[in-house]
């Protein structure tokens, strides 16, 4: 008989601070990076936050010992997307933030968001968006769960955690139906728009933020070599980005009475029946 | 020359369009060699000679595993088979699998390719398909996961023989992950979102009654599409729904019914090659993007619609 493991849940939930969707976002294309000026924290990532507060409230709030440590990496600004995270709820924060990070791929970012968990330690729990809305690749959260050796529970349409057991499962759309898998911790977990309504901090939330704390790191506390990461470490070039030309209005008609033969009409003008 | 492996996690008698464009796009890149989580029967074996595949390796498939399996399966395949790019297809799971064996064998993964040259350049999607970026690998072996409707499906004419190899995979790792559940869908007749050359997606303006954007599906063989208002509404399944959140489609031809055009949906259909859009607020968003666009009823304009391409059909 193993004994009932009671102690408080350490989570690390990821948010990315990215350019703010609802702007036109653009690719500089002579250093090719994506200007960041008008950034946020990921609207996706917000259902993380949510998700791993909602999971401690859940299993006797934050005065029974639970952590929940929104950490990022990113430039200076991502702080920003961390703030929001602790006027959400996560109790701390904390920020990877190194020139030497800039130009990693994901193979790298996973590596060193999986150095970062490892130097939190005792971690029980990684909670992240389905997808960052810059880079859009959604692999991040399964290359951490390859790192850390945890059970991978990504793309959760639902979430539900036993805390006798300490078993986490989650409901997931996987080919021609919807799965319920569960595993024991450690975890990631990787939560999708469906999972939750995340909360508008209040007042209250907004100033009990400020007295929270947020650790600065840099590549070198987490023990890894600057040419192990950022453009040096990463085995992908971009070449070249261009936008593609915006697309145009085209004609706008006013039904009255015949748009849908006008409809099949135009089909048929450009050759698509 | 380099030479490209195609991984799937099944293979069914008739492989997918999304599968035949990955065996098409290998088969330009040089000597593919498939390897499928799973049985494969002789008559598919047969059909993949015609993409030039010369090798396809298999492994019995095992339904208790979620993950496991199918990574052990790809892992075993890219090291047997010296290949220099991996492709496969661009879904949540096979991307997953694709990621961690990069991480493993210490190669590199690009997401919503659309194209790989022969010289292993890859051109991607950036930023929802608003930028279109080429990128490459630098060293060590390269995954590219392919959107569909991307290359076009173009068998070869010479079938030469396929050797079929049962891959040898070493023990895998113990499986952290049950599967305690599983509830199938039902599965339509009509294409898949994904690869339909034609979709017909409806919106919040729908209210409540897919019928005359299914009966416009069905008289243009498409597929049916939903805006996240009209698949949290529960009036359609969630797999219908396209944008940033469900699926992304680039079909020939997408009809946008009762849709705004929030930013979070165009980006899942942004990409199609021509846009038509119905909407009875003539300030909608949808028609900044839109080629045809017609202010009017959706209830009165669709079944008019599909009404007069059955007429011409007849
Ligand atoms: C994190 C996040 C992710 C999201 N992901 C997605 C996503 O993946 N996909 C997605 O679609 N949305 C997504 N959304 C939601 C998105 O922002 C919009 O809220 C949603 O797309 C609106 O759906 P709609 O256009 O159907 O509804 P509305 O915006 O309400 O538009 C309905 C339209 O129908 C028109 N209309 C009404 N009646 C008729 C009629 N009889 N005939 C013709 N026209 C009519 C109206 O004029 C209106 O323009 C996301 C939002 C967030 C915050
Ligand atoms: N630089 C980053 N900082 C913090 N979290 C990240 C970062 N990059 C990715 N993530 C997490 O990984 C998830 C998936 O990202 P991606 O694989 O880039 O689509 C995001 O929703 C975040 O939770």
């Amino acid at each position: 008989m193993t004994e009932e493991n009671t102690a408080p849940l350490k989570i690390v939930v990821l948010v990315k601070h990215v350019p703010d969707v609802q702007f036109d976002r653009h690719i500089d294309s002579g250093s090719l990076r994506l200007d960041r000026s008008e950034s946020v924290l990921s609207e996706l990532d917000e259902y993380a936050v949510e998700a791993a507060v909602a999971l401690v409230e859940s299993q006797g709030g934050f005065a029974a010992g639970h952590e929940v440590i929104a950490a990022s990496m990113g430039g200076k600004s991502a702080s920003n997307s961390i703030k929001k995270a602790l006027q959400m709820g996560a109790s701390s924060g904390v920020h990877l933030n190194d020139e030497a990070l800039i130009g990693s791929d994901t193979v790298v970012t996973s590596k060193a968001l999986a150095a970062l968990v490892e130097h939190v330690g005792n971690v029980d729990l990684v909670v992240t968006g389905m997808s960052s809305t810059d880079a859009e690749t959604s692999v991040v959260p399964a290359q951490l769960a390859e790192r850390l050796n945890f059970a991978q529970l990504t793309h959760a349409l639902s979430v539900d955690f036993d805390g006798a057991s300490r078993e986490l499962s989650i409901r997931r759309d996987h080919a021609e139906s919807t799965l319920t898998l569960a595993a024991a911790l450690p975890a990631v977990l990787s939560v999708t728009d469906q999972a939750n309504d995340p909360r508008y901090p209040n007042f209250k939330a907004i100033m009990a933020a400020k007295k929270k704390s947020i650790t600065e790191l840099s590549v070198a506390d987490l023990g890894l070599a600057a040419e192990a990461v950022g453009a040096a470490g990463s085995r992908v070039a971009v070449l070249s980005a261009e936008a593609r030309p915006a697309r145009e209005a085209g004609t706008v008609i006013n039904d009255s009475g015949q748009a849908g033969i006008a409809l099949v009409d135009f089909l048929a003008e450009q050759k698509l029946i | 020359m380099p030479s490209a492996l195609v991984f799937f996690t099944e293979l069914a008698d008739a492989p997918s369009k999304a599968q035949r464009e990955l065996l098409t796009l290998a088969a330009s890149i040089g000597e593919p060699t498939v390897a499928v989580a799973s049985e494969v029967s002789q008559a598919t074996a047969e059909q993949l000679a015609s993409y030039g595949v010369a090798k396809l390796l298999v492994a019995p498939a095992n339904h208790a595993s979620f993950l496991e399996h199918s990574l052990s399966v790809l892992e075993a395949a890219v090291k047997q088979s010296t290949a220099d790019v991996v492709l496969v297809a661009n879904d949540n799971f096979n991307r997953e699998v694709a990621a961690r064996i990069a991480v493993r064998v210490e190669g590199s993964i690009i997401t919503d390719a659309i194209n790989v040259s022969a010289d292993l350049v890859v051109t991607k999607d950036e930023l929802a398909g608003s930028y279109s970026a080429q990128a490459q690998a630098t060293g060590g072996v390269l995954f590219v996961t392919l959107k569909p409707n991307s290359i076009e499906d173009a068998p070869q004419s010479a079938a030469a023989e396929v050797s079929i190899n049962e891959l040898a995979t070493e023990t895998s790792a113990a499986e952290k992950v049950r599967i305690v559940g599983t509830e199938e869908k039902v599965v339509s007749d009509r294409p898949k979102l994904t690869e339909a050359r034609v979709v017909v997606a409806g919106g919040r303006g729908v209210n409540g009654d897919f019928g005359a954007v299914e009966q416009l599906a069905d008289a243009l063989g498409g597929a049916v599409g939903a805006s996240r208002a009209a698949t949290d509404a529960g009036w359609i399944s969630h797999d219908a729904q396209i944008g940033q959140t469900g699926v992304t489609v680039s079909p020939q031809v997408f009809i946008s019914a009762g849709i705004s055009g929030a930013i979070q949906q165009k980006a899942g259909m942004q990409t199609s090659k021509c846009i038509i859009a119905i909407n009875k607020d003539v300030d909608a968003p949808v028609f900044e993007i839109a080629d045809f666009g017609i202010v009017g009823d959706l209830a009165k304009v669709l079944p008019q619609a599909a009404e007069e391409i059955r007429r011409r059909q007849a």
